[in-house]
């Protein structure tokens, strides 16, 4: 692990202290996020999940009766009959904020000409299988939209969850591993240099006594010599 | 106001008119994936749907508009049936967020 360069200063302690701190309550902080984003998450996919199943069921039923529709009807009769539809539908859009990530809702919304039937074809020229297919479809639209909606929601989620993630990995195996390492480094020096001191203090006392006993033995001397 | 898109084959999209779904027909999936490109970039449509049988080969164009808010695109089964592409795409969100398929293990 490539190691913080830091100056063996007091100052310099303090500053990456304060800074082990917030990194570990910011670790703390995503980590909670991780973990409700990722509950919300599961939710979401299980819905969808749920949902799916249901919509590509009804799908296949549709796509069964609308084929023996236009198996009855014929092609090119079909296909006048649907080309130009009564209704039109549209979606509103509303944001929401979902653990900080932008998510759509939408809203359906059919427009119609105002006529009391749905169909946009007249029931001469068409079987009632097309009738009871088209109307299976309905049923499903709704399901369909809110499916999207999950799915939308699922994939933006999975991208935060992945970047929280990553983060938190982050700050818990480099980031804080890192002021740790440089903290102790520190530390050590400051200890070092601490004893070093005393070492040096010592020995310069001991020199001091040293001269000073010397000097009162030549006094000594000096008086036995007068005597 | 959005719309709401369908990209597909002929036989499997054309129900979908009735609904008042905004309808576009792909013979071959070069023409689906220009026909999704040019839908986007339109800003008009919420929601796109897509066969799966064209889907599932135009993942690339597919994810590149995956982490923005709008459009949703979202696969569905054609007239073949699911090939369970739809499936597919929850499992590796799932995988992607999670880091192992928890859903699905069953």
């Amino acid at each position: 692990m490539a190691q913080l360069r830091v100056n063996p200063t007091r100052m310099e302690m303090k500053r990456l202290q304060t800074r082990y701190q917030t990194a570990r309550k910011g670790h703390k902080l995503l980590k909670d996020k991780r973990d409700e984003l990722m509950r919300q998450f599961l939710d979401i996919v299980r819905e969808d999940k749920a949902l799916r199943i249901k919509v590509e069921a009804s799908l296949a039923d549709y796509y069964a009766s609308f084929g023996i529709a236009s198996a009855v009807t014929g092609p090119q009769m079909m296909e006048t009959a649907l080309i130009c539809p009564k209704k039109e539908g549209e979606l509103d859009v509303v944001y929401k904020n979902l653990m900080s990530v932008t998510v759509p809702e939408f809203r359906l919304q059919v427009r119609t000409d105002g006529s009391r039937d749905s169909y946009n074809y007249g029931m001469a020229f068409t079987s009632g299988e097309l009738d009871l297919s088209l109307a299976a479809l309905g049923t499903v639209m709704e399901d369909m939209i809110r499916m999207a909606e999950l799915e939308k929601r699922a994939q933006l989620l999975a991208e935060e969850i992945e970047r929280t993630r990553r983060r938190v990995n982050a700050l818990e195996h480099i980031l804080m591993p890192q002021y740790l390492e440089a903290i102790k480094t520190i530390k050590m020096k400051l200890d070092e240099n601490e004893r070093g001191n005393i070492t040096r203090l010592m020995k310069v006392k001991d020199m001091m006594l040293q001269a000073q006993l010397r000097g009162k033995r030549e006094d000594e001397e000096e008086e036995d010599l007068t005597e | 106001m959005y719309k709401i898109g369908m990209i597909g084959e002929r036989d499997s999209v054309l129900g979908f008119m009735a609904l008042g779904f905004a309808v576009h027909e792909a013979n071959d999936v070069e023409a689906a994936q220009q026909l999704l490109h040019r839908l986007v970039r339109t800003e008009e449509y919420a929601v796109i749907f897509i066969t799966e049988q064209y889907a599932m080969q135009m993942e690339d164009a597919i994810s590149q508009y995956k982490d923005r808010p709008l459009p949703a695109i979202v696969s569905i089964p054609g007239k073949e049936g699911s090939v369970g592409f739809g499936m597919n795409n929850i499992r590796s969100a799932v995988e992607r967020a999670v880091g192992a398929d928890v859903l699905f293990r069953d």
